[in-house]
């Protein structure tokens, strides 16, 4: 065997489709034992670069050596016998099936023709105690959480004996605590010899575990640096090309009157119980409210009822006094509220249908859309063509499918159609939710543009970093009612996590103090 | 982008790679069945287009099957499989007859009128069942519209027996004034039964596809089927949404039945089973890929194969049972095109691994 401290040496890697180089000469080179970051936009080439080594694509040209033996990754089988394993953003998991089910699915263990079911649990205990993997066994799949399905899918490969991990865009889906474990778990993967690479663009997760990033931007590799020594801000410029600033700056808020009043609002979510429970809260033209709170507290269920998508229990919504409570979707929508859905793919966009006419989908019935019943093609063209300039949504054209486009255009479609409107209350759940910091900077300066145009906009998100730096105002939620209200000049990053943990501010205030300066360094 | 074209491309290969491989595998049977597949299928295209009286004869049968098709692609398109249109023909047909033998005094620019309407809303009102009970309650389409089709067939013939017959099997012919056939059609095809029908399958053609992609109708239609999420979220009464497309679904299904009342038979008989036009109006549609244009190609094709296979047996000495066979292996390839689809995908994929190599 060749002496090489690599485990993985990818060596000027191009992929080409038709006349698009995807991946163009690109190098990367990963260490026994180490985490290994790829940062890139939406789009730059890293999801390529690593179907590349999981043998779902075969590079145009190349080479890739494994323990420094060159090797030809033709398929997913040889990247298994390799040891090379990948979990992928969007959970292939079997939801019917139980855990065991599913970890052992394709490489199943039998006993005289026979699923033996009881071996494999037993080793797939072993495992999970072993990295600190917890899991259910017996569970099925469609009732546990998404960190658990996520924990399932990594026990999937160690139980098929990978030794080199692939992780794409790993915490995209997971709460803060739930990162936090995927952090611990990766360091005991690596103190065991696995070597990990992490598909991602957010920078502080980079910064808080990996200890190589290889820095790829349309489809060239730019360099690969030690984490330690490099500042975030060096990253982001490195990946976009270009500065960018991570706290678009904005003016004092000056709020005005009350556009939407919310007054002791219960709304139940499928099952029955209460989501939201007696809530009340005002929204005031020129401010941008935040909504802080672990997944699964309500919020969701809020927006879904302002919105008319989810009817309200009792409680009264109003905006610009007039009652809106369980009006239906059309109606509230022309009282003047513009909505970003949390799920873009679901409720933002129909997919196959063309740019145009997902742009058109919130006024495709009025003038001069349509008239009579009749569609105006060419007007609904036109509009999504200056949409589009405007918004900067890049496509080829407004025939495309809105499918075909990135996770960051398809955002910026939606923010066009909705901010184009110019809404008195604008909604956005989770607007920036998988995109890169550029597209982020980009929506954050829209919503602040929109709240500097004396409109009332309310943004829920689950990062902390994002409510802290747009809104004016944070509620935070906590099992469907108000934890509390604080202003973001004056509270910390620990302080709402604790208060997203059902703290009161007060608590929180004096718990965070307590605990002094070290977890405040630890934040930032 | 480029994948798309290449959709494009992939969407028109299929249903005619589909046609070629049933002719092939027709063939095949034919010669192993010691017959000649080329005197055959010569017979078959004589049978089709030997004469005005064959292509009027063809025509006449291309006219519900295209309606039909229409029908079941709407509401395809919004998502929905409303095999029940065999049923909503059988009804049209009844009605339509029902009311032009009941008011046999009427004038014709009355009779012939509503008696096509009574159709075409009988058709209408029962796939709107599926769609209410679909929009309000969730039921399954597929499952109500199965057992819609039953109920339409024994409430036709108990119909035909006991309310506009004594107990006979066949009604009185239809007064001439509220028939859709017109000398003219007959006389320039030969005495064929070719009627008004074609003319009003054809105006619907484009009526259909203006309403599916130019009005805000259809764009909602389309929505709905793609995404109720998203419909639902753009204020969009989904419900409403579903119910009118079953509701126009089965009423083109219905125009169908009343081509069949008005112009083919003049009268309705008892049926021993569903009509046949109604599941090979469904063939149509999923061979067309649902698109008016590839409909009326499909519904040609199927006239083609089933006016001119009734020509083999005397044409070639192909037996009747062998020529359904060999329509039947050339719908079959047509079913199955996703088989012809992931053959074409694999080769695709096949050719981009290689490229790669180079």
């Amino acid at each position: 065997m060749p002496e090489t401290n690599y485990v993985i040496e990818m060596l000027g890697i191009t992929k080409q489709f038709g006349d698009f180089k995807a991946n163009d000469n690109i190098n990367l080179k990963v260490k026994k034992g180490e985490i290994h970051a790829l940062l890139g936009e939406n789009g730059a080439g890293k999801s390529t670069l690593m179907n590349i080594l999981s043998g779902l694509l075969e590079p145009t040209s190349g080479e890739i050596r494994v323990n420094g033996e060159k090797v030809d990754i033709s398929s997913p089988g040889v990247a298994d016998k390799l040891g090379i394993g990948m979990v992928h953003q969007h959970f292939m998991l079997v939801d019917k099936f139980t855990v065991t089910e599913n970890i052992i699915l394709g490489s199943e263990k039998t006993k005289a023709g026979f699923l033996d079911k009881k071996e494999a649990q037993k080793e797939i205990k072993a495992l999970s105690e072993r990295y600190g993997l917890f899991v259910d066994p017996t569970a099925r799949v469609e009732a546990i959480s998404v960190g658990m399905q996520q924990r399932v899918e990594i026990l999937k490969t160690l139980y098929r004996g990978t030794d080199i991990l692939i992780l794409d865009e790993p915490t995209a889906v997971l709460t803060p605590q739930e990162i936090t474990e995927l952090m611990e778990i990766m360091h005991s993967l690596t103190k065991e010899g696995k070597s990990i690479i992490i598909i991602t663009h957010k920078l502080e997760e980079i910064k808080q575990v990996a200890d190589q990033c290889t820095v790829i931007r349309r489809g060239q590799s730019i360099d690969t640096v030690e984490v330690a020594e490099t500042s975030s801000q060096q990253l982001a410029d490195m990946m976009v090309g270009r500065s960018v600033t991570f706290k678009v700056p904005k003016e004092e808020a000056q709020p005005k009157e009350t556009v939407l009043s919310i007054q002791d609002l219960t709304v139940k979510e499928s099952r029955g119980l209460e989501a939201v429970k007696h809530f009340n809260l005002d929204i005031h033209a020129g401010e941008i409210v935040g909504i802080a709170g672990v997944d699964g507290n309500g919020q969701s269920e809020l927006i879904q009822a302002i919105t008319g998508l989810t009817k309200v229990e009792s409680g009264t919504i109003t905006l610009n006094s007039k009652n809106i409570t369980n009006l239906p979707p059309r109606k509230i929508t022309e009282a003047g509220v513009g909505h970003i859905p949390e799920d873009r793919q679901k409720y933002g966009l129909i997919l196959p249908m063309t740019l145009y006419e997902n742009i058109s989908l919130q006024e495709y019935y009025k003038e001069p859309f349509s008239k009579n019943g009749i569609l105006n093609g060419n007007a609904m063209k036109k509009n999504a063509r200056k949409l589009i300039d405007e918004f900067d949504v890049r496509t080829q054209n407004e025939y495309n499918t809105a499918s075909s486009l990135s996770g960051g255009n398809q955002q910026k479609a939606i923010i066009a159609r909705e901010v184009s409107r110019d809404p008195d209350l604008l909604i956005a759940a989770q607007p920036t939710r998988g995109l890169d910091v550029g597209a982020i900077e980009y929506i954050h300066k829209r919503l602040i543009e929109h709240r500097d145009h004396g409109k009332a906009v309310l943004l829920m998100s689950f990062e902390l970093d994002e409510i802290m730096n747009v809104s004016d105002r944070i509620v935070v939620m906590f099992e469907g009612e108000i934890a509390g209200i604080v202003d973001p000049k004056d509270v910390t990053q620990q302080e709402l996590g604790l208060l997203m943990a059902g703290s009161s501010v007060e608590k929180a205030k004096a718990m965070a103090d307590q605990d002094g300066g070290k977890e405040s360094a630890n934040v930032k | 982008m480029l994948n798309e074209n290449k959709g494009a491309k992939v969407n028109i290969l299929v249903p005619v790679l589909s046609v070629v491989l049933g002719l092939i595998l027709g063939a095949i049977i034919m010669l192993a069945f010691g017959y000649d597949p080329m005197a055959g299928y010569q017979a078959m295209l004589r049978g089709a287009f030997g004469s005005p009286f064959y292509i009027g004869e063809m025509l006449r049968y291309a006219s519900p099957l295209i309606v039909i098709g229409l029908g079941f692609s709407v509401a395809n398109t919004a998502g929905f499989f409303n095999i029940g249109v065999a049923g909503q023909v059988l009804l049209g047909w009844l009605c339509s007859v029902w009311v032009a033998i009941s008011f046999p005094n009427w004038p014709g620019y009355l009779l012939l009128p509503i008696s096509v309407l009574a159709g075409v809303a009988a058709g209408a009102l029962w796939a709107g069942i599926a769609g209410f009970l679909r929009a309000y309650f969730n039921t399954s389409e597929v499952i109500v519209t199965i057992m819609l089709n039953y109920t339409a067939l024994y409430t036709t013939n108990y119909l035909v027996r006991n309310v506009l017959t004594d107990s006979a099997d066949t009604t009185p012919p239809i007064p001439k004034q509220a028939s859709l056939r017109a000398d003219w059609l007959s006389n320039i095809s030969g005495g064929s039964r070719l009627n008004m029908g074609i003319f009003i399958s054809l105006i619907l053609i484009v009526v259909v596809m203006i309403l599916m992609q130019k009005t805000t109708l259809g764009y909602e239609i389309r929505s709905v089927g793609m995404n109720t999420f998203a419909s639902r979220y753009a204020g969009m009464n989904t419900k409403q949404n579903i119910i009118l497309s079953m509701v126009i679904s089965g009423g083109l299904a219905g125009l169908g039945g009343v081509m069949e009342g008005l112009g083919t038979f003049e009268n309705i008989f008892v049926q021993g089973a569903m009509p046949a036009l109604g599941y090979d109006g469904m063939a149509v549609a999923l061979l067309g890929l649902s698109s008016p244009a590839g409909i009326l190609f499909a519904a040609l094709l199927f006239a083609i194969l089933k006016i001119g296979g009734t020509s083999m047996p005397l044409g070639s000495g192909v037996p009747t049972e062998v020529v359904d066979i060999v329509i039947a292996s050339i719908i079959f390839f047509v079913g199955a095109n996703y088989l012809i689809r992931f053959f074409i995908d694999k080769r695709a994929r096949a050719n981009v691994k290689k490229g790669g190599a180079e």
